[in-house]
């Protein structure tokens, strides 16, 4: 019956194994049968979510598997973001693969496994389950990162994304080995009565692999050199989805690891995340000032976005974990619409731009796309009224209650420096001459989403803090 | 007709956003007409909302409260202050739009909802009673600026839009940093409640540095005024009418509302470097106004110059100071909207801003000269125009603090003087050298009806300002009663007489005792 019970707190997991084993088969049996198994595999993702939400309010906190696994708000929420940000992604994707020849089957099911790999990762709370879940992870990323094999590009970035990613996982595995040595035991708990005693030097060593392995993962400073090769390399879609839920498993598990299994030696990890969020914060400004290539923009911006997430990890609170979850969402949500935004950007020919040089002017010729853009651009910069100054105000909220005013001043006096080139996106869209390059869209589900999620970032947003108020602070109260 | 029991503050910032949505889908006759419905329909509010204030009523009238985003409080509340300085804004509004009926032919629809936007933001910042409402409103007016100067600005707009956004963002971050920990200390964001919270000493000398960088910029005060010129040169004729008429006001507000009755103690330490700032900026930037070339640049330094006089007046500690200090900012608003309005018809005829491109247009333009000469006095603080009574109250006031200072900063009218009269010399009279500017046309009836408005109002203000006072007599009273334990004591040896007796006796009787030995 312990296996019963186990079983049913992963209800979300199991329907998306069993979803994307009978997809991959269903894919053996049809030929071309892409869209409609993307279809699918948006509805199991629309059902495991469905799963997630019923226990987000209640706080429920269960544990599974002899404590490899643990069922509570805060991997609930976390989960509901992912499907979410997993199944834009899927739902953006068709046109753009079809066009680069590459709409197989094979892409929802990667989507399914990685999902399923996050989900394992937010809910870990022992090291085993924590690997397994990176490693399910990693793998569907680095094949989904190669996944137009006639690009030369997407084939460098799934190699640079592989190498890179497997020295991550060993840099973890290795942090993992040493803790697990000096700690006596893989479960999180059991770290963390380990640590109350004493800290000694094995285990410090330990934490900073760890936190090294999943600075990669998360594209913080100084461990970012590969996310703006493998966000140009990718496909668009892909590289949405890499900006997006990927980021929230990971984050979501440094927090959870952290807090739960360093969380009583605040001391030890406290100055490594204040100094990772500030070299994130400044070092994804400045990379990005000189940038031409805008998804290569968008990679530093996800550097920068990630310093601001880190600083409300740096407080240790259960302020600043709500306050790093709000601002998740709020930047998936941005993220995904800018990404949606680039995918709209196609010439009269049907092929894909993403240069600075190709949206000059860009408000005169599609206005409700230079809008939507410009919307999703001063969101990310932070300027009220837009959305994502919401964000940014609960974490610096949350460090200013903390105590930490330096970093709280630091971080956002650094914040101006982003917007410089957020601005620069404007400036070429609205001020600079047309260069009318690109052609009306013809894809109504990429207008549609662009619009929601432009809408999801303006003002209008301000309508869900309560909302989302009480969602984070539950999910933020599972982990003390 | 009251209007207190309506939610009037809402209605008046819902009609510019909703007319601003509307704007952007429909073509520019359309979209021309519906702004200046919209911002005409926001006047008839205003002038109700100044009928319907009660200056003997509560501190705050029109009160709205809604919880609607969480810990973001929608509260809207307006004292006499905020009153005079929404006046403003919903007066030059309409104005702005006028200026811009036929001077913008491209993006008509896109141009009109940025400004209607701004209207939005303007009158929220000065209505807001939650201080991270107020935040929102204040930084959100960015954005339709930029894109104002940015898109339908003149040659070097890209150079300006960046210095203007970056310049005002960078300064007001750290200010949001300062009202997160306010909130924590006092557990509240509502500001009248934060009004009377005492901060520590030590806090509150961070806390003003934090607001002071915000408003410093914004004011402009020196040496950060340097993206105004910029700005202003750039931006199209309405665009500086909004910057120097009621963007500038906001730092003076701030101030007024955050820094002098939220840290007096803190306001009390750093006068020294609020009237040094001063006093540099108005002998400095009165001397470069002095040597420009360029109309639009010289009226934008006048500008720093004259809210140089606008923190000397706020920081003196009494009822004077800070009056004179109001009035002024009324009277800027007014002036140099008027001025920056004057430099746009003609330079919507010849579309240069070079002083010496112009000359002897008088003669040829005696209307235009005559309203011109209005504003030019007014911005030299000439008695019976608007700008007499602001200078001469802020520097009485200013007197009682520091005599020193108000001396140098006395210096700024002559100076001024001396710039504005050489522009208007310049421009007015003399030989017409430029056969182009001697064939400029008189101003029409759009024109007519954009300056003389303003014209009343500055002559109103100048001969009848108890208006004008009436409304924040009491609110500057309490801010005063609020500051008043820290005060400066002041060097100018007051001496307490009665005005009116007093001399007269003292006057008089030797005089008599001359008169009748002559006898």
């Amino acid at each position: 019956m312990e296996l019963n019970a186990s079983l049913s707190l992963v209800r979300p997991e199991i329907i998306l194994s069993f979803s994307a084993l009978f997809l991959l088969l269903l894919a053996a049996w049809m030929d071309q049968a892409g869209r409609l198994i993307s279809i699918l595999a948006v509805a199991a993702l629309a059902a495991a979510a469905a799963l997630t939400v019923n226990s987000l309010g209640s706080g429920s906190n269960s544990s599974a598997f002899d404590g490899l696994m643990v069922n509570d708000a805060f991997g609930n929420f976390s989960k509901l973001l992912i499907y979410i940000a997993a199944a834009v992604s899927l739902m953006i994707a068709p046109r753009f693969l079809e066009k680069a020849g590459a709409m197989r089957a094979e892409y929802p099911v990667l989507i399914l496994l990685s999902c399923i790999g996050m989900g394992v990762m937010v809910s870990a709370t022992d090291l085993i389950s924590l690997y397994i879940g990176l490693e399910l992870q990693s793998l569907s990323a680095y094949v989904l990162a190669s996944f137009v094999r006639s690009d030369g590009r997407s084939a460098e970035a799934g190699l640079k994304y592989f190498v890179l990613g497997g020295l991550a996982s060993g840099m973890l595995l290795f942090g993992a080995s040493l803790v697990y040595g000096f700690a006596g035991s893989t479960s999180f708990a059991a770290i963390g009565v380990a640590m109350d005693k004493e800290v000694g030097l094995g285990l410090i060593f330990g934490i900073v692999f760890i936190l090294s392995g999943l600075a990669f993962k998360i594209s913080a400073a100084p461990f970012h050199m590969w996310t703006p090769d493998v966000y140009e390399g990718a496909p668009t879609p892909v590289t949405a989805f890499f900006a997006s839920a990927p980021k929230v498993a990971a984050m979501a598990l440094l927090m959870r690891i952290v807090l739960e299994a360093f969380g009583s030696q605040i001391l030890v990890w406290q100055q490594i995340i204040i100094a990772v969020a500030l070299m994130s914060i400044i070092i994804g400004a400045v990379g990005a000032i000189g940038q031409q290539n805008l998804k290569r923009l968008m990679a530093y911006s996800s550097i920068n976005n990630v310093g601001f997430i880190l600083i409300g990890l740096a407080t240790g609170t259960e302020q600043g974990i709500a306050a790093m979850l709000v601002y998740l969402t709020i930047y998936v949500v941005m993220t995904l619409g800018s990404f949606v935004c680039l995918m709209q950007l196609k010439d009269k020919d049907g092929s894909y731009r993403e240069e600075f040089a190709d949206i000059a002017g860009l408000s005169k010729t599609r206005p409700a796309l230079a809008a939507a853009f410009a919307i999703f651009m001063f969101s990310l910069a932070g300027i009220p009224p837009l959305f994502g100054f919401w964000g940014k105000l609960v974490v610096f909220n949350a460090a200013v209650a903390a105590g930490l005013l330096p970093l709280a001043v630091i971080g956002i006096a650094a914040s101006v420096i982003g917007a410089f080139y957020y601005l620069k996106v404007v400036k070429v869209m609205y001020f600079d001459d047309a260069a009318d390059v690109i052609a009306e869209s013809d894809d109504k589900v990429l207008v549609w989403t662009g619009g929601i999620l432009a809408a999801a970032n303006s003002p209008l947003g301000y309508f869900a803090i309560p909302v989302l108020g009480v969602w984070t602070a539950v999910a933020a109260k599972a982990l003390f | 007709m009251n209007v207190a029991d309506i939610p009037v503050l809402s209605i008046m910032l819902a009609i510019p956003m909703v007319a601003a949505a509307l704007c952007l889908f429909v073509r520019a006759e359309l979209a021309r007409t519906i702004a200046l419905t919209a911002t005409l329909g926001n006047l008839i509010l205003g002038v109700l909302l100044w009928m319907s204030y009660d200056p003997a009523g509560a501190q705050w009238q029109f009160t709205e409260s809604a919880q609607l985003f969480g810990p973001i409080g929608w509260k809207l509340g307006i004292d006499g202050i905020s009153l005079t300085l929404i006046m403003l804004s919903v007066f030059l509004m309409p104005i702005c739009i006028g200026a811009s009926w036929n001077t913008i032919q491209k993006r008509v629809g896109e141009y009109m909802a940025a400004f209607l936007l701004m209207e939005t933001l303007m009158i929220g910042v000065f209505a807001a009673q939650d201080l991270l409402l107020f935040y929102i409103f204040f930084e959100a007016g960015l954005i339709p600026m930029y894109l104002i100067i940015g898109i339908w600005g003149g040659q070097d707009r890209i150079y300006a839009s960046y210095k203007f956004f970056l310049y005002t963002l960078l300064g007001s971050v750290v200010m949001l940093i300062a009202m997160l920990w306010m909130i924590q200390f006092a557990g509240t964001a509502d500001i009248p409640t934060l009004l009377n919270t005492d901060f520590p000493a030590q806090a509150q000398t961070l806390l003003w540095l934090a607001f002071f960088a915000s408003f410093a910029v914004k004011m402009p005060m020196w040496p950060v005024h340097t993206w105004l010129p910029d700005a202003h040169v750039q931006a199209p004729t309405a665009g500086s009418v909004i910057l120097a008429g009621v963007l500038l006001k906001m730092g003076g507000y701030g101030f007024l509302r955050f820094s002098l009755p939220m840290f007096p103690e803190a306001s009390a330490n750093f006068i020294p470097l609020v009237f040094g700032l001063s006093m540099v900026a108005v002998v400095y930037t009165s001397l470069v106004a002095l040597v420009q070339q360029d109309m639009k640049k010289l009226i934008a330094y006048s500008s720093v110059a004259h809210m140089a006089i606008v923190t000397v007046g706020l920081f003196t500690f009494n009822q004077q100071g800070i009056e004179g200090a109001i009035i002024v900012m009324l009277s800027h608003g007014l002036v140099s909207g008027a001025l920056f309005l004057c430099v746009g018809v003609i330079y919507d005829r010849l579309h240069t801003r070079e002083i010496s491109r112009y000359g002897g247009i008088s003669v040829n333009m005696p209307k235009y000269a005559l309203l011109f000469m209005l504003f030019t006095m007014a911005s030299v603080g000439l008695p019976g125009t608007s700008g007499f009574v602001g200078e001469f109250l802020s520097l009485a006031g200013a007197y009682k603090v520091s005599t020193w200072a108000t001396l140098i900063a006395t210096t700024g009218i002559i100076l001024g003087a001396g710039y504005m009269l050489y522009l208007y010399r310049r421009i007015a009279f003399g030989p017409q050298v430029n056969a182009d500017a001697a064939a400029m046309q008189d101003i029409g009836g759009r024109e007519m009806w954009l300056l003389v408005p303003i014209a009343v109002v500055v002559l109103w203000m100048g001969v009848y300002p108890e208006t004008f006072l009436a409304p924040i007599r009491r609110d500057v009273a309490t801010i005063v009663d609020r500051i008043e334990r820290a005060a400066p004591s002041g060097d100018s040896k007051l001496m307490a007489v009665d005005p009116t007796t007093t001399r007269f006796r003292v006057a008089h009787e030797p005089k008599n005792d001359v008169a009748e030995g002559s006898h």
